[in-house]
């Protein structure tokens, strides 16, 4: 059977949109936390924190397609059965939130009928009726599921650095911004390597 | 299988010594740690003594109480609505096209200032004027303007500081005078900022009042040209001084008047647009523009409803003075960035909280139908 080309790593596509998104989500976060506690800031924070929302929403749905699209790399023979299900979790976890994250800001914000701007005239239909309790409950998902979404991606950064300096089974490499030739990545588990792409997702956000 | 192809792998790496691994950890715990700092940076969690807009919150909960669904400050108030008829002279200032000739609807709400929901009417009390203008195209323009010709604080800072100031004292039930003269000690542009105000006659009511955006804006007009402006509305209403303080007042006289006067006929204010010339100081809303300075009058405000708290569809708005159209920008005024700030804290807290009966009933404004 023929291997496909790159089978050990992310598509170069995964890849990109993996780094892309990881450096917008950890702005998205920063900008989240710094505006909630800034007088002098707000105003602009807020104004980049809407569109940024609205680009990492129609981000994770492209994401989604591309997922579907590309078969994925296997898991290193290094990751243990739990290991497998916690990253599996984890990454279920960081798709969920990064769909739901920016759906509760846009539907808060409807919920208390502030304008969703983009830029200039150009802004976003309201996604619920106007009512402020509503506004309330979402306005306080909305911080809770961030922060399990930051808690969710130091755990993620910190098991792909025990991997990378503690096992050191180069599982960086499957995510690597650049493309890496396959006797590189030494430590694949050829047990999965030749089946076709599992149902389950990777250890990757 | 897998073990066989993956065992030469292992085999290539030497085994970590105790002291290689121990560093390693050391050094994925402080990746972490530089992850995990930078984000406290930024949620401010390193600067617990930063003015933050939920510290300016409690500010006025300490001073006012906490009085639940109510807003934080200009707790006490009446929506009203109409629409706002535009004749067409500021579309060479802005492109915002609330601007274009043609009539718009407006929700507002008339309130005082101060944290207190049941306070009563007093003729120096500092009356406000919220609107949002409901603009064509779904776009939104709000501002929050009170009846003051310039603002008594230049900063965020000196706001906070002077509320602080203002709180009354358990033995007299009064501000401290001490605190409040140290304040002024420090703030020169307050002093100065007050004596203009008591320049300004006080009008008998919301109706003849005239009310001002305080803070400068940046209108942008189609070419892309920006200008410096302040605005305000202009009532057409006589104006006639304001009561004496000294003399005895309903405790709702200036609310029951105003639903009275909308129930008798529609009342109209014109919006005013004062153009800033170059050394006009924008990031400054204690000092008042020169005389002299171009006026446009842009349209005229009708406001022919009115209603109670509780039936209002201003009650579940925030007047944020940043919602703003395309074709009207922020100034350099710190004061806005924070306003929005506070507003926005404001109204969540409000919006989560049991809604308590007004001051203002909606039988109270049935009574003058």
């Amino acid at each position: 059977m023929r291997m496909p080309t790159q089978r050990h790593q992310f598509a170069a596509s995964s890849r990109v949109l993996h780094w892309t998104m990881a450096a917008m989500i950890l702005t998205m976060l920063c900008i989240g936390v710094a505006m909630v506690a800034s007088l002098a800031n707000y105003h602009v924070l807020v104004s980049i924190h809407r569109p940024l929302g609205i680009a990492i929403l129609i981000l994770v749905v492209v994401r989604f397609v591309n997922r579907q699209l590309h078969p994925l790399p296997p898991f290193p023979a290094t990751m243990s059965r739990a290991e497998r299900l916690a990253a599996t979790a984890s990454e279920y976890t960081m798709y969920g939130l990064m769909f739901v994250l920016p759906l509760v800001g846009w539907g808060m914000l409807s919920a208390a009928r502030y304008p969703i701007v983009l830029y200039g005239s150009i802004h976003l239909p309201y996604i619920l009726p106007h009512n402020v309790m509503l506004y309330a409950v979402l306005r306080k998902a909305h911080t809770i599921l961030a922060y399990l979404f930051f808690l969710t991606i130091i755990a993620h950064f910190g098991a792909i650095l025990f991997h990378t300096l503690i096992v050191r089974d180069g599982i960086i490499k499957r995510m690597a911004p650049w493309n890496i030739r396959a006797q590189e990545t030494a430590t694949i588990d050829s047990s999965t390597a030749g089946s076709p792409a599992r149902g389950s997702p990777e250890s990757t956000p | 299988m897998a073990n066989d192809l993956t065992a030469p792998a292992e085999a290539d790496r030497p085994r970590l010594g105790k002291a290689s691994t121990l560093a390693r950890f050391a050094l994925i715990g402080f990746a972490l740690a530089a992850v995990a700092g930078t984000f406290a940076y930024f949620g401010g969690w390193l600067t617990p003594n930063e003015l933050t807009p939920a510290r300016l919150t409690d500010a006025f909960e300490q001073v006012d109480g906490v009085h639940s669904g109510f807003r934080r400050n200009h707790a006490k108030g009446v929506g009203v609505s109409g629409f706002f008829e535009s004749n067409g002279q500021g579309v060479r200032l802005s492109k915002a096209i609330v601007f274009q000739s043609g009539r718009v609807p407006v929700v507002g709400r008339f309130s005082l200032a101060g944290g207190e929901p049941y306070a009563a009417d007093r003729p120096d009390t500092v009356r406000g004027l919220g609107l949002q203008f409901s603009l064509p195209d779904g776009e939104l323009w709000r501002t929050a303007m009170i009846n003051l010709p310039v603002f008594p604080v230049r900063t965020p800072e000196a706001f906070y500081e002077r509320l602080i100031a203002s709180k009354p004292v358990p033995e007299t039930g009064k501000p401290d005078p001490a605190e409040m003269k140290a304040f002024l000690e420090r703030h020169p542009e307050t002093v100065q900022a007050i004596k203009v105000i008591k320049g300004h006659a006080v009008s008998s009511g919301f109706d003849n009042s005239t009310f001002h955006s305080l803070n400068a804006f940046r209108f942008v007009n189609s070419a892309g040209g920006a200008i410096p402006v302040r605005w305000l509305v202009m009532p057409e209403q006589p104006f006639e001084a304001a009561k004496d303080a000294s003399a005895p007042l309903d405790k709702n006289y200036l609310f029951d008047a105003l639903i009275a006067q909308i129930h008798r006929r529609p009342l109209r204010w014109r919006l005013i647009v004062i153009i800033g010339q170059p050394g006009d100081p924008t990031n400054d809303a204690t000092i008042p523009w020169p005389e002299g300075r171009e006026r446009v009058d842009v349209g005229t405000l009708t406001l022919d409803q009115v209603e109670a708290k509780e039936n209002s569809a201003a009650t579940d708005i925030n007047f944020d003075p940043l919602v703003l159209p395309a074709g009207i920008a922020p100034s350099n005024d710190p004061l806005l960035s924070a306003r929005s700030a506070v507003y926005s804290q404001s109204f969540t807290r409000r919006a989560g909280e049991t809604k308590q009966p007004s001051a203002i009933t909606p039988a109270d404004v049935r009574k003058g139908e």
